[in-house]
């Protein structure tokens, strides 16, 4: 059993938990994931590792309730504790010191997974600008922290409410014709399928390379079953052992917002189920 | 002498096949005591038995079967035990009809002792009764040996080796031990209580499980051995990675390898969704392409998820087919179509990229190939589509290459399995053996099983020496 640690309220439907995983925390680097299931009829699902504690032997979790089981993980309290965790899964992010600036880009529940990538990249010494965004103000998440390990930071809003308004492209465009794009080193875009794809056709005429972080339906994550396969290059991937990162300029986005819908009417099955039984259970964060 | 009676082989009781196909409840219901002794007496008790022969692990199945004509299960079982861990999985799963019952005396005249099924009701009669007794472990030799994965080979080199005295922790990456016999056999063929007391008795020997460990990311095989202390470590990791055809469309919804379709069905249980969280499509018209035992429990576990046609589509013939005969016949009973001589050159799609049919192609036998079986060549001009809306593709597994790949030391063969003696399971690294389908390639159980026990007598050798 792995117990939850902490946890805290970012935004509507937006938490971060600590939970005590001493293993995984020991060996997680920026770019991990790992497949949780809450209880024995639960279903198993993937949550990057938005930090880690490897002293208190904690890992962070940031997530979004979206479906059936991220909103049972969020009516989840400290004290309570998980089924079964499993990790540090997925390949790491390639981490250099880069000539030139690195460009971190977090859209939404994104700017979670970014984080870590953003502080390893700043570490080892480069010049990291981050553009985090969101459709609200009220949405946004992180900017502390993401402020405190970038060089400079671009905050967006689509509706305008907070920093800049517009979407996130719109100010990575800007970050590249300003810095140069040959001083760009490497994009790194995180967040809703939309949001990456529309960063890749942003730096593509650019050339710059773009690494997204992709998030198809998972079953094992060890390899053994396929679910998770994109399209990369024209050729097959398993998202879980191969990636979760791959060139955006080689993704077939199509296919995989495709595939994200592939249990459209289970899951909505599921979440109507689950909110008619669960009226009135606890909700420790409300 | 008087001449034998001669009695025929006695049929097993099977739920009728209209009901089962809608059901995941096991297919055959075990001999009745009177029926096994019955059966057990139609041995000859041969001086020299034909069919411990063709016993992979040479279980004694003349003596075992003769306790049971004497009613002695309790002395079945413990006969059977001496040379297999896992009889009560075995009686269910293995091909007898090309192992022990193949060769049969009897065989040649009338049907073959029927070894398997007596297998299985002394095993049974064990686990049920509560018969199954704790052995004496030798005394502790305070060494510390890591099994990795648990599966059939894992499950026997560490049942074996805690009785020799040392301590065992078995490392498993998914949430529940058993490897294929719990997320890929269907209950309907191996019930999941099987494995579970399998797993529980080796649990009352003291030997620890801890799940959802993956080797070579949570834990490296170098830092088991080098920072937890472990003197020896075998790798039964088994062959887990999915084979796809490479033909077009093989990433519309609505195509699965058969490990995602039985990892969902039988490991999350997603046949009883909504009341279990994970989903699985529910296809009207299902095509399962290959012919081994993996086509067949996908082709059946179809049926049982409210297909209108389950339809298998394989290259070659049925005699080429590597399925058990029993599952052929099972599969075909409950309405498994087989389409024969059949290829799929490409699956179609919607614009909303699910399945909607599958394009195939009229194959015909030519020269044998390589493995003696008749080569199947395209038929020109034969293609016709196959109106399918789900696809489950069941053409082969491979081994899993995380663990050689975080282990230099461990050398691959060119299909990616794990280079180990045929005789001890030892590998090119030191204090590290291998056996199962990480060695042998997508193999059977008892194969998996008998590779695990001479592994644990080597590893036992290995840290006498040491
Ligand atoms: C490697 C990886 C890392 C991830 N990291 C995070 C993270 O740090 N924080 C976070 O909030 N989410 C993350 N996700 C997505 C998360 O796994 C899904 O949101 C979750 O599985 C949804 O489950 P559910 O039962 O709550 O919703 P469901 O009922 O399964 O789905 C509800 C809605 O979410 C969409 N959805 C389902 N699965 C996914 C998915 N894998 N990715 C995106 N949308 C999905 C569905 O299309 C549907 O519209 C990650 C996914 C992957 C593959
Ligand atoms: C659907 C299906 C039906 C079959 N039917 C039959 C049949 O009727 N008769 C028969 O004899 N055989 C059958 N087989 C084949 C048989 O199941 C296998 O040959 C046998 O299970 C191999 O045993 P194993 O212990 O080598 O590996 P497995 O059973 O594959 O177990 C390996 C275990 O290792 C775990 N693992 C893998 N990598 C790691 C890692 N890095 N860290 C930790 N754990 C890891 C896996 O999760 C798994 O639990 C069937 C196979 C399938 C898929
Ligand atoms: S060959 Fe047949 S008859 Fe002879 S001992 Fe074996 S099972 Fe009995
Ligand atoms: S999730 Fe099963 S192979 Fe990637």
């Amino acid at each position: 059993m792995f117990e939850i640690v902490s946890k805290e309220k970012l935004g509507p439907a937006v938490f971060r938990m600590d939970i005590a995983a001493p293993d995984i925390a020991r060996k997680h680097q920026a770019g991990n994931f790992i497949m949780l299931r809450i209880n024995e009829e639960g279903e198993r699902i993937p949550l990057t590792v938005a930090d880690k504690d490897a002293e208190k032997g904690t890992v962070t979790l940031v997530f979004q309730a979206v479906g059936k089981t991220s909103a049972e993980l969020a009516e989840l309290c400290e004290g309570d504790s998980l089924l079964d965790f499993v990790g540090p899964l997925g390949k790491p992010t390639h981490i250099e010191k880069f000539n030139g600036v690195v460009v971190c880009v977090g859209g939404g529940i994104g700017v979670a997974p970014v984080h870590p990538i953003a502080c390893a990249l700043k570490d080892i010494g480069n010049r990291v600008i981050s553009i985090i965004g969101a459709r609200s103000k009220e949405l946004l998440i992180m900017e502390e922290e993401m402020k405190a390990t970038s060089d400079e930071l671009i905050v967006c809003t689509d509706d305008g409410s907070y920093g800049k308004q517009g979407f996130v492209t719109e100010a990575l465009d800007e970050v590249i014709r300003r810095e140069g794009k040959e001083n760009v080193a490497l994009v790194v875009a995180i967040g809703p399928v939309p949001m990456m794809r529309f960063c890749a056709k942003t730096t593509e005429p650019y050339g710059v390379h773009t690494e997204v972080s992709l998030n198809p339906i998972m079953v094992d994550a060890t390899g053994m079953c396929g679910a998770c396969r994109v399209t990369v290059g024209g050729e097959t991937k398993f998202a879980c052992v191969d990636g979760p990162e791959f060139d955006g300029h080689k993704v077939d986005f199509d296919e995989l917002t495709k595939r994200l819908a592939m249990y459209k009417e289970s899951e909505a099955r599921a979440m109507k189920i689950y909110e008619e039984a669960s009226h009135g259970g606890k909700r420790c964060w409300e | 002498m008087a001449p034998r009676e001669k009695t025929p082989r006695q049929p097993m009781p099977e739920q009728e096949p209209k009901v089962r196909a809608r059901n995941f409840d096991e297919v055959p219901l075990g001999y009745s005591h009177e029926t096994a002794i019955k059966e057990a007496k139609r041995c000859l008790q041969c001086k020299k038995p034909k069919c411990r022969q063709g016993c992979p692990v040479e279980v004694l199945i003349p003596q075992f079967i003769g306790k049971i004509a004497e009613g002695d299960f309790a002395g079945a079982a413990k006969t059977l035990k001496e040379k297999n861990s896992l009889p009560a999985v075995c009686g269910r799963v293995c091909p007898q009809e090309t192992q022990c019952e193949e060769l049969c005396i009897l065989g040649k005249k009338e049907e073959p002792v029927a070894i398997g099924r007596l297998e299985r009701f002394a095993a049974d009669w064990e686990r049920n009764e509560g018969k199954v007794e704790i052995p004496e472990l030798a005394p502790a030799t305070g060494k510390k040996v890591a099994v990795i994965g648990a599966g059939p080979a894992g499950l026997t080199v560490a049942g074996d080796l805690i009785k020799m005295g040392h301590e065992v922790t078995i490392f498993e990456a998914l949430h529940k031990p058993g490897g294929v016999l719990v997320y890929g056999i269907p209950e309907f063929r191996l019930p999941k209580a099987i494995v579970q007391a399998e797993v529980e008795y080796l649990k009352s020997m003291g030997v620890k499980i801890q799940v959802n460990a993956v080797i070579g990311k949570t834990r490296t095989l170098q830092e088991l051995m080098e920072e937890d202390g472990f003197d020896a470590v075998f790798v039964g990791s088994g062959a887990g990675l999915p084979t796809f055809m490479g033909i077009d469309g093989e990433n519309l919804n609505g195509v699965y390898s058969a490990n995602e379709y039985l990892t969902r069905s039988n490991l999350m249980k997603a046949y009883l969704f909504p009341e279990y969280d994970t989903p699985v499509a529910r296809g009207k018209r299902v095509a399962t392409l290959g012919g081994g035992n993996v086509a067949m429990d996908s082709a059946r576990t179809a049926l049982r998820l409210g297909a209108e046609a389950s339809i298998c589509v394989y290259r070659r013939g049925r005699e080429e087919m590597p399925a058990r005969s029993e599952e052929i016949h099972h599969a075909e009973e409950e309405g498994v179509q087989l389409n024969l001589l059949t290829n799929p050159i490409r699956i179609i799609g919607d614009e909303m990229g699910r399945v909607s049919g599958m394009e195939c192609i009229q194959m015909e036998l030519g020269e044998p190939d390589d493995s003696g079986r008749r080569r199947p060549q395209p038929i020109k001009g034969s293609e016709f589509v196959l109106e399918v809306d789900t696809v489950v593709i069941a053409i082969g597994n491979s081994p899993n290459p995380l663990i050689p790949a975080t282990t230099p030391a461990i050398e691959t063969s060119k299909w990616g399995t794990i280079i180990a003696d045929e005789e001890t399971g030892k590998t090119t690294m030191e204090g590290v053996y291998a056996g199962g389908d990480v060695v042998t390639g997508a193999a059977t159980v008892i194969l998996a099983m008998g590779a695990g026990r001479k592994a644990a007598t080597a590893i036992d050798e290995y840290l006498k020496g040491k």
